[in-house]
């Protein structure tokens, strides 16, 4: 993961549904089109939820790497 | 049919209060706009004086309630309020009161916390839950 550059990290561990998703929806609207977010989400829930609003909003999604007791989800921005 | 989702919220209690202010996040984050109309109990959860003190629970699960709302406090859940204000700011999430109930009880538009944005009717929420593709009743 290191090989990917990020440009916002949001910690939103210890957030319950649908909070990673929100604040992974704000970080997105926050950074310029081309630019990288990485969530940290505790939320089980996020292991489909951010993938499924990813692909729905279509954005690029540049993958999840597990964590101890979180997952981190990295997205590019496309439009 | 709209990319749209209907709910009318029936009730007043907390843990269906935050049910609702969920599924609407869900609801714009996958791209639909969220009409939520309010009557009853639902209504009366809005109005400024209990807004943000309203502590009642599900009568059916009365056990859970002191439970429930000191871990929602201790593990920092935001308000059911501030996640449908967040809702608001991703996407188109509309606020209705019902005005039978605003009739029946005396109430105004005032009296209610401002993301209420208009009073309608039931034939206003039926011509929109019409073509809604989701619809609840909570």
């Amino acid at each position: 993961m290191e090989a990917i550059k990020v440009d916002k990290e949001i910690d939103a561990r210890g957030s319950f549904c649908p909070g990673p998703l929100l604040e992974l929806i704000r970080g997105i609207k926050s950074v310029e089109v081309g630019q990288t977010v990485a969530v940290l989400s505790s939320d089980p829930g996020s292991d489909r939820d951010i993938p499924a609003w990813i692909q729905k909003a279509n954005h690029e999604f540049l993958g999840r790497f597990p964590g101890d007791g979180y997952t981190r989800f990295v997205v590019r921005k496309t439009h | 049919m709209k990319d749209r989702m209907s709910i009318i919220l029936f009730s007043g209690t907390v843990d269906r209060l935050f049910a609702v202010a969920t599924l609407a996040t869900g609801g714009v984050a996958m791209g639909l706009d969220v009409d939520i109309f309010l009557t009853f109990w639902g209504l009366n959860a809005f109005r400024k004086d209990q807004v943000r003190t309203n502590q009642r629970f599900s009568a059916d699960f009365a056990e859970f309630a002191e439970p429930a709302l000191q871990a929602m406090q201790a593990k920092s859940v935001p308000h059911w309020l501030d996640t449908l204000r967040a809702a608001q700011e991703i996407g188109h999430v509309r606020v209705l009161a019902c005005s039978m109930t605003m009739q029946l009880f005396g109430w105004t538009l005032e009296e209610l916390d401002p993301i209420v944005s208009e009073v309608a009717g039931v034939a206003t929420f039926v011509e929109e839950a019409r073509d809604s593709r989701i619809t609840l009743f909570i």
